[in-house]
C-alpha cells in the first residue's frame, strides 16, 4: 500500500472518516505519521476554540478580580483559585463524572427536552473544562497586567477628560493586552500542550477517534517501541508551537506598533509543564 | 478494622459509613495519598540536583559540557511533558533491561527486537521474573520518580541558570579581586545568593509539580486517581459494601486535597520568601531593613 493510499484512508480517521479499522500489524512510518497527524486535528480544535472563548471570560474575570466591591471580586478570586489550584487532570475526571450523572433522557425545561448525552462526549465536555481552565489562567495574567499599567498613563487619561467606559476602552484595555501579551502567548502554548490530556482522563475516545497522543500511545503499545511514535508527536507539537509563536508574534507587533522600537517587548517563550 | 464491621450487610447509616471508610481497600486508598507525598518529597530534591547540575554544566567553559547542559534545558520546550512521561518510562525500562542483557548474556545470539517484541534473556529481566509483587511496584515507582526528576530537572535548570545570571556581577568581581579562586567564588558568593532570585521560579515549579502528580496514574502506579476510580465505581450487591456510582464524590475529595496542598504551599513559600529576602540587595530585603531600623 503506497503512502498516498494510507493518507487517503487514515488522514481523517480521527473524525471517523475513511478506514474503520486501525492498522494492526506491519506498521509503516507513513501510517504512524498519518494517524498521529490526523489526531492533531483534535488538539487544534480544542486549543483554538478554548482559547477563543476563554479570552472573553478571562477579560471579564480579570475586571471582576480588580473590582473594588467584594461581591464581584470574591467569586472571581475563588473561580481562579479553583481552576489554578487543582490539576487539570483531576478537573477532567471530575467534569466527566459530573456530566455522566446528568439524566440520560434529557432535562425538561418548559416542556422542551434538552439533550444532555452530548455533554459527556469529549468534543463538548473536555472543551468546556479547557475553556474554564484557560479562562482562569489567562484571567490571572490579565489581572497582573491590569495592575501593572503605568500610573502616568491613567493620569494622562484623566487629564484628557477620559473617564469610565471610554477610559477603559481607549487606555486601560489596550495597555493591559499589550503588557499581558508575552505571558498570554505562553498560556496559549501550554493550553495546546494540555489538550493531549483529554483522552487520558475519563473521556472515552468514541470509535477510536482520538488525538495525536492517543494514536501515539496506540502505536507504542502495539509495537512496544516508544522511539518512533512519541518523537513524531514531539515533531508535530514543535511545529504547532512555532506556528502559535508566529501568530501571536504578529499580534504582539500590532499591539506595540506605537511604542518606540528600542522599548518594544520581545516575545520570550518559556513553555511550562502540565497544569 | 473494627469488630463491629464483621457483617457489613447488617449495618445502617453512620456506622455503615464508618465501616465503609475503614475497609481494607480504603486503607490502601489512604496510603496512596502517602505515595503522592513520598513522590513529591523524593522528586523535589532529585529534580533540584538534576537542575543544579544542568545549570552548572550550561555555565561551563568546556564546550561539550556546556552544550550538554543547554540541550538538557532546552529539551522540554515546545513538547507536551506528558509525551515525555509516556516516553521515558518505556525508554528507561527498555534501556535498563538492554544494558543488563549486554552484561549478563554476552553470547545471546537472538536479536533483542523481534518484530513487535522486546526480548532480553531471562536473567536480564528487571526486576527478576520471580520477584515479589512489592518489588515490581517499587521498581515502577522508582521509574516514575526518575521520569519526574528528569523532566522537572530541565525546568529547574532553566530557573537556576536565570538566577545565577541575576546575582550582581560586581559581587563576583569583588570576590575575585580578594583572590578567591573560581570554585571559592562559586561556593561562597554565587550559590548562597542565587536562591532569592531562584525562589519565584522554583515555587512556581513546585506548584506545577504538585499538579503533575496525578500523572502517576498514567505511569501505571496505583495512585490516588487509580483508587478513586476503583473505589468510586458502582458496586453491586456481590460486594461487601454495595453502592451506586460514587466516583464524583471521590474526585471531589481529590480536588479538595489538591486545593489544600496548593493553599498550604502558598503560605509556606510566602514565609520562605520573607526569610530568604533578609539582608539581600533586593527591594524586599531593603523594605525589611527599613522596617527593622
Amino acid at each position: 500500500m503506497s503512502c498516498i493510499e494510507t493518507i487517503a484512508d487514515y488522514g481523517l480517521r480521527s473524525l471517523g472518516m475513511g478506514e474503520r479499522l486501525l492498522p494492526r500489524s506491519d506498521f509503516t512510518l507513513c501510517q504512524q505519521f498519518t494517524l498521529i497527524g490526523s489526531g492533531m486535528i483534535w488538539n487544534i480544535y480544542f486549543g483554538v476554540l478554548a482559547l477563543a472563548a476563554g479570552f472573553f471570560l478571562a477579560n471579564a474575570l480579570a475586571m471582576a478580580k480588580a473590582a473594588p466591591s467584594p461581591v464581584v471580586r470574591k467569586p472571581a478570586e475563588w473561580f481562579i483559585f479553583l481552576f489554578r489550584g487543582s490539576p487539570l487532570f483531576i478537573q477532567f475526571f471530575l467534569a466527566y463524572e459530573a456530566l455522566v450523572l446528568l439524566p440520560r433522557a434529557g432535562i425538561d425545561i418548559f416542556g422542551l427536552t434538552v439533550e444532555t448525552g452530548w455533554l459527556t462526549r469529549a468534543w463538548a465536555g473536555a472543551l468546556i473544562v479547557l475553556f474554564l481552565n484557560t479562562a482562569a489562567y489567562s484571567a490571572e495574567i490579565f489581572h497582573g497586567a491590569l495592575m501593572a499599567i503605568p500610573k502616568g498613563d491613567l493620569e494622562a487619561a484623566d487629564a484628557y477628560g477620559l473617564s469610565g467606559w471610554k477610559k477603559f476602552r481607549r487606555i486601560q484595555w489596550p495597555t493591559m493586552l499589550r503588557l499581558a501579551w508575552p505571558a498570554y502567548t505562553n498560556e496559549a502554548i501550554f493550553l495546546f500542550h494540555a489538550t493531549t490530556l483529554v483522552f487520558f482522563s475519563g473521556f472515552p475516545a468514541f470509535q477510536q477517534r482520538g488525538d495525536a497522543l492517543y494514536y501515539a500511545k496506540y502505536f507504542a503499545d502495539k509495537t512496544f517501541n516508544p522511539f518512533v511514535p512519541y518523537p513524531i508527536v514531539a515533531f508535530y507539537f514543535i511545529c504547532l508551537t512555532l506556528l502559535v509563536i508566529w501568530l501571536f508574534g504578529l499580534m504582539n507587533r500590532r499591539l506595540n506598533r506605537h511604542v518606540p522600537a528600542a522599548r518594544r517587548p520581545r516575545l520570550r517563550v518559556r513553555p511550562q509543564i502540565i497544569r | 478494622m473494627f469488630a463491629s464491621c464483621a457483617d457489613p450487610k447488617s449495618l445502617e447509616g453512620l456506622s455503615w459509613l464508618l465501616c465503609y471508610l475503614t475497609s481494607g481497600s480504603h486503607i490502601a486508598f489512604y496510603w496512596s495519598f502517602v505515595t503522592v507525598l513520598v513522590l513529591l518529597a523524593v522528586t523535589a530534591p532529585v529534580a533540584l540536583a538534576f537542575g543544579f547540575a544542568g545549570a552548572v554544566a550550561a555555565r561551563s567553559h568546556l564546550w561539550p559540557v556546556s552544550v550538554a547542559g543547554k540541550t538538557y534545558t532546552a529539551m522540554v520546550r515546545g513538547i507536551p511533558d506528558i509525551v515525555f512521561f509516556l516516553f521515558f518510562v518505556i525508554a528507561l525500562d527498555q534501556g535498563i533491561e538492554w544494558v543488563t542483557h549486554q552484561i549478563r548474556c554476552p553470547d545471546w545470539t537472538e536479536p533483542v527486537r523481534q518484530g513487535l517484541e522486546f526480548r532480553v534473556c531471562p536473567s536480564a529481566k528487571v526486576p527478576p521474573g520471580n520477584a515479589a509483587q512489592i518489588w515490581h511496584q517499587i521498581y515502577g515507582f522508582g521509574l516514575a520518580v526518575v521520569t519526574f526528576a528528569i523532566v522537572f530537572g530541565a525546568f529547574v535548570s532553566n530557573v537556576l541558570t536565570g538566577a545565577m545570571n541575576a546575582v550582581p556581577r560586581a559581587q563576583l568581581e569583588t570576590a575575585e579581586s580578594y583572590g578567591m579562586t573560581q570554585g571559592q567564588v562559586f561556593r561562597r558568593i554565587l550559590v548562597p545568593q542565587m536562591w532569592i532570585y531562584a525562589l519565584p521560579g522554583l515555587s512556581n515549579l513546585w506548584m506545577i509539580l504538585i499538579k503533575a502528580t496525578p500523572l502517576l496514574f498514567l505511569l501505571g502506579v496505583q495512585d490516588i486517581v487509580y483508587w478513586a476510580r476503583e473505589l468510586g465505581g458502582t458496586k453491586t450487591s456481590l460486594y461487601a459494601y454495595p453502592h451506586p456510582d460514587w466516583r464524583l464524590y471521590y474526585f471531589l475529595a481529590l480536588l479538595v486535597f489538591y486545593l489544600g496542598m496548593t493553599r498550604l504551599s502558598e503560605i509556606v513559600l510566602g514565609r520562605l520568601t520573607r526569610r530568604l529576602s533578609f539582608g539581600q540587595a533586593t527591594a524586599a530585603g531593603e523594605a525589611q531593613r527599613k522596617a527593622a531600623a
